[in-house]
């Protein structure tokens, strides 16, 4: 497999791991790899304690009716906790919806990413692929970073790098499903067919998902559900974000290859001759 | 009568976007909200002026937790 994600690969020896190994999607550099959903969290406190435990900078929010009631708190707290906001088009089936939902984030939170979703089926709430290229195609003419949410295609992937998107955010296994990733070599394909950072999105359901992405070849693991919807998500998010740096750090060190047999750890050299049985 | 959020909602003739609002609780410097109206953003500069025809259908949206 060739590398093809920027990761230092000198050979220092000392098992030293790069002191920095920021992450840069559009121009904007950021420490940590891993990208948090703030659906599914039973309390902004809980949503709150997470996003420190999890290091995240960069938080997914959507767009929905105002509700009079309850208005405000979740644009407070995120502003407190210091990360910028990702809005995100989900609840969209078409390229208009998406492209409208888009611009009215962009008024809301006066930036101009989106991690853009056009889902085609509402029990899979797989993507919509041909809705997907042109609601990206149109966003990006408009100035949009887009972060288009995608199957695991390669083929996709790739035309979404060419018409503009800023990464590609592939999913593992449908959202909320917990499934893990499905297909890992069409995820190592998409890692080898655009340049643009891959990132890791929906499926991830625990420490040990988030660690096989970027083993992978993933440049950042996006989770929700995972997190926000465990037992306990404080700790779930500490460990997705050592899962992260963990399969970072194996990524970087390059795993040995499979083999069907076994080969000895120990050299047969110098084994003792004890003499007939 | 205009409909608001998907519910209807009674306006007084020449009144604005902004009027329609401020009855909402929503001032012109709330943070996290946009607006369309028939399908189109209105640019929060632009509420103040915004006439809204009689059969009006206005979205106001705010940040939600999800993804």
């Amino acid at each position: 497999m060739t590398e093809t994600t920027g990761m230092p690969t000198t050979l220092t020896g000392n098992g030293a791991a790069p002191p920095e190994d920021p992450i840069t999607i559009a121009g904007r550099t950021m420490r940590s790899r891993l990208l948090l959903g703030t659906g599914g969290f039973p309390s902004l406190e809980l949503l709150s304690a997470a996003i420190a435990a999890a290091g995240s900078e960069l938080v997914t929010v959507a767009l929905r009716r105002i509700d009079p009631a309850a208005r405000g708190s979740l644009v407070d707290v995120l502003s407190d906790a210091g990360v910028d906001l990702l809005p995100n088009t989900a609840g969209c089936y078409t390229a208009r919806d998406a492209v409208l939902t888009a611009r009215l984030a962009r008024e809301a939170f006066e930036t101009n990413w989106v991690k853009l979703e056009v889902i085609g089926d509402e029990d899979t709430l797989l993507p919509d692929a041909p809705e997907l290229l042109r609601a990206a195609e149109e966003l990006v003419d408009e100035g949009f970073v887009v972060l288009p949410y995608t199957s695991d295609d390669p083929v996709l992937a790739r035309r979404l790098q060419d018409i503009g998107c800023a990464a590609v955010m592939p999913l593992g296994s449908p959202i909320g499903s917990g499934m893990g990733i499905r297909n890992p070599y069409n995820i190592a394909l998409i890692r080898e067919a655009v340049e643009v950072p891959v990132v890791l999105d929906a499926g991830v359901g625990t420490a040990s998902d988030a660690a096989l992405a970027m083993e992978l070849g993933c440049d950042a693991v996006m989770a929700a559900s995972a997190i926000s919807r465990a037992q306990d998500p404080v700790r779930m998010a500490r460990a997705m974000r050592a899962a992260v740096h963990a399969g970072r750090l194996a990524r970087g060190a390059g795993r040995i290859p499979r083999r069907l047999y076994a080969t000895a750890s120990t050299p047969d050299e110098g084994l003792p001759d004890f003499g007939p049985a | 009568m205009i409909v608001v959020n998907g519910e209807s909602f009674d306006v007084r003739p020449g009144e604005t976007l902004a009027a329609v609002l401020d009855r909402l609780d929503v001032s012109p410097h709330a943070r996290g909200v946009a607006v369309a109206v028939d399908g189109e953003v209105v640019p929060r500069a632009c509420w103040e002026l915004f006439a809204l025809a009689e059969d009006a259908r206005v979205e106001v949206l705010t940040a939600m937790q999800g993804g």
